[in-house]
Parts: structure tokens; sequence; C-alpha cells
């Protein structure tokens, strides 16, 4: 059992120091909040990722209830936080959205959800 | 002491891989991700290592015997679709009466093959293949001395496409597998001598095919913060997936058949940025199981993660 413990620490040894940190992209927090209701139009659909992400090979889209686009399709990262990815909304009226993404972290791996929100009347 | 050195092991891991970080792991279909499950083999082909898996019960040979199991099991990818599998276990016997026993099981070796991923169903199906080599295990701990093939079919199905009136549980998902353990050898035969009469007892020991099936329910916080509701749920809890395995076995020839024998166990996963600690309850289905509830706890990497550019890629096929 002793030599067992000592293998397990040794791998752990090898393993750890060696690895990256990068990992696939999952959703952390977004604005608005993932199945929330919301009293005024937000002018943009804001996620912020576990992983830095590569905005080139990324997106979010946003569709009303009808299934109709609704976003400015201008998705874009944050300069100072490459964890975070918008899309710009123009003025929306009361509904429930759906906001679909699709994100390619830095390491390559590739990841994808979707959620919706409300506005409210 | 020994308990303390791989705790602070244990804690020097965690830090060094940012256990605090909110992050995820792999095993993955559509935007649903699946953990390893503990007790039954999960549907995905994936780079991992499970470094241990640690298993305790009282089993009812010889009037009550308490059996440890510490495994080791890595997988990895040739292709996207393909993995080849390799695990050892150290079984360690401590019966009520007698003296006890230690030794390792026949080496596992297995093949798995990805046939059908739909992200937009969460769904997944494979096929794959497992052979327990005979005679590469000690005998002292039940190790066979003949091969068994074991070939088995797997999925996975998120409940995400649910309709919204039940949108608290599409965070729900069932995993499962069913193979037969094909013995390449349908009879053992031992013999012992009366040490006082002389006369010769000569027993066989017959190895029937087993149906070995299993299910995993589990219900995943982490689906449920980012694609229905964000409840605002703090760390570790909102990585949390509770679930409970099913894992059964069948026999379904050769003599008379045996009952259905197996476990049911209720437990919890916490899955993290490159590895998921989970700890689940083994609960006999009955008697001829075992009498006493025993305990499962597995540390299993996410390889693919850990190495993205190396070990944990396919060999063939690119990154996907």
């Amino acid at each position: 059992m002793n030599s067992l413990c000592r293998i397990f620490c040794f791998c752990l040894l090898v393993l750890l120091p060696s690895a990256r940190v990068s990992a696939h992209a999952f959703l952390e927090h977004s604005d608005p909040s993932v199945g929330s209701k919301v009293h005024s139009a937000p002018a943009t659909v804001r996620i912020w990722f576990t992983e830095a992400i590569e905005p080139r090979f990324s997106s979010i889209q946003v569709f009303d209830a009808t299934g109709k686009q609704v976003d400015k399709k201008d998705t874009h990262s944050d300069p100072s936080n490459r964890s975070l990815l918008q899309v710009s909304l123009p003025r929306l009226g009361p509904g429930s959205y759906k906001v679909v993404w699709r994100v390619v972290s830095v390491d390559t791996h590739r990841t994808n959800g979707d959620f919706t929100f409300q506005i409210a009347q | 002491m020994k308990h303390l050195t791989l705790f602070f092991w244990l804690v020097c891991a965690a830090c060094e891989l940012g256990v605090t970080s909110r992050a995820f792991g792999h095993g993955f279909a559509g935007a649903r991700f699946f953990p390893a499950t503990l007790s039954t083999d999960d549907p995905f082909v994936s780079d991992e290592l499970s470094l241990p898996t640690v298993s305790t019960i009282r089993t009812p040979d010889n009037g009550g015997t308490r059996e440890t199991d510490i495994s080791v099991d890595i997988a990895k990818r040739i292709t996207p679709q393909f993995a080849v599998e390799i695990g050892e276990t150290l079984t360690v016997l401590n019966p009520h009466e007698g003296p006890g026993a230690n030794g390792f099981g026949n080496l596992e070796l297995g093949g798995k093959y990805q046939l059908l991923k739909n992200g937009e169903h969460e769904a997944i199906v494979s096929i794959g293949l497992g052979v327990e080599i005979g005679g590469t295990g000690s005998s002292s701990v039940g190790a066979d001395s003949f091969s068994t093939w074991t070939p088995g079919i797997f999925f996975g199905k998120g409940f995400g496409d649910l309709p919204e009136a039940l949108r608290f549980l599409k965070p729900l998902a069932l995993t499962g597998l069913a193979s037969i353990a094909i013995p390449t050898s349908a009879s053992t035969r031992s013999i012992t001598v009366n040490d006082q009469t002389g006369e010769r007892d000569i027993e066989i020991e017959q190895h029937p095919d087993v149906l070995e099936w299993g299910l995993a329910l589990e219900y995943s916080v982490i689906y449920l913060q980012s694609q229905v509701q964000d409840m605002h749920l703090p760390a570790p809890i909102d990585r949390l997936i509770p679930l409970v395995e099913f894992a059964m076995e069948t026999p379904l020839n050769r003599g008379p058949l045996g009952p259905t024998t197996g476990t049911i166990n209720p437990g919890v996963i916490w899955a993290g940025k490159y590895f998921q600690v989970g700890m689940e309850a083994v609960i006999p289905i009955n008697e001829h199981t075992g009498n006493n509830v025993g305990v499962i706890a597995q540390l299993h990497f996410f390889l693919d993660d850990l190495f993205p550019h190396s070990i944990g890629r396919p060999v063939f096929g690119g990154n996907k």
C-alpha cells in the first residue's frame, strides 16, 4: 500500500508541472443572466467564459420567439478581458429571447450552449 | 502519517491546478458535460486517467470478507472516435476469520468506438470491447486463470431538449451500458485431497456468460447554472453533479442460473477544470451481493485539458 501511495505521488509530480493551464471554455456567467427576467431591454448580451477564447472562431447569436435573429451580428471580445464575449442588440421589445453561443478556447477546444432571458412588459 | 502525506500531496495538486477557479472538464455532447461515472463505464471516448479509484465493501464470502480495491485506469484516444484503455487493480482481502490476502487482479485492456454523437439532443452511443487477461493477476485474490472478453454498448442522453415547462428537469442526464462477459473457459476443476482419508474431492466451478448492465442518472448543477437558470450558487456547489448509479450482473447460462447481483450507488461528483472527484455509497441489492454498505471514491484527471497539445489529443485526426 505504501508503494502504491508513492507511485501515486510520483505520477502527480510528473503530470502536473508539465500541464498546460487552459481547458474547455464554458459559460461562467452572463448579462442578462441565464434564465432571468429583466425590466429594461439590454443593449448587449455579454458572456464571461471560464477560459480565454478566440473571438475569430466564436459567436453569440440572439433569436426572438419566432426564431428570427435579432442581434447586430457584431460579436466581439473585450481587449482587456479575453474571456468576455459580447454582441450588440437593437432596442428589443418585451418577450422571450434565446441566446446561442459557440466558442473556441485558446487551446482549440470547442464548446457551445444556449440559454433564454425575458424582457418584461 | 501515510494518510497525512497523501492528503498533503492532494492539496498541493489541487493548488497547482487552480481548484478555486470556475471551469469545466470534458465529456461533451452538445452543451452537455457528462462526468466520468465511478461504478459504470461511461460512453465517452476521451483521454483520461483515474488515479486512483478506491472502493471497499464487506462481501458475504467466508462469513464476511472486507474487500478493498485500489485501481488505476488510463484511456488514450487513437482517433477522435476511438480510444484504448488499460486498467489494473490491487485487491486487499480481509476475511472475518483466517489470514488475509492481497495482490493484483488480472490486467484489463479495452477499446471503445464512438458510433454516434448528436449535440442537439445531447446523445451519444459507443461500442466497446474489453478483455481481462487471464493469469496475469494473483489467484490469492480470485484472479481468474482464463481470459474474459466483454463486448458492450454504451449510451448517454441529456434531457436538455425537454420543453420549457419542464426546464428544471433539463439538467438531468442518463448514461448506461449493456455488455456480456464471455469467459474463455466454461468451467474450472479443482481437486482437494482429504489428509486423513486420502479421498480426492473434485469440485467443478461453472463460469457462465454474464450480462453486465448499468445506468447512471445524474443532475448537473453545472448545466442548471449555465443553460437553465443562474441560481447564483456559490462554489463548490455550482460544480456538483449528484447522481445515482446502478451496476448489475446477471448470469446467462451454464448450470442453475444464479440471481442478479449488483449495487445501487448514490453519490456526488465535483467536476473542476482539469479533474473531478467523486464519492458514492455502494448499497448491495440483495444478500448475494452483500449485507453491508460500502463506499467508492475516485480522483479522475482530464488529460485532454491538462495536455491539449500533446498526450491529451488523438494520435491521429486532430483535436476534435
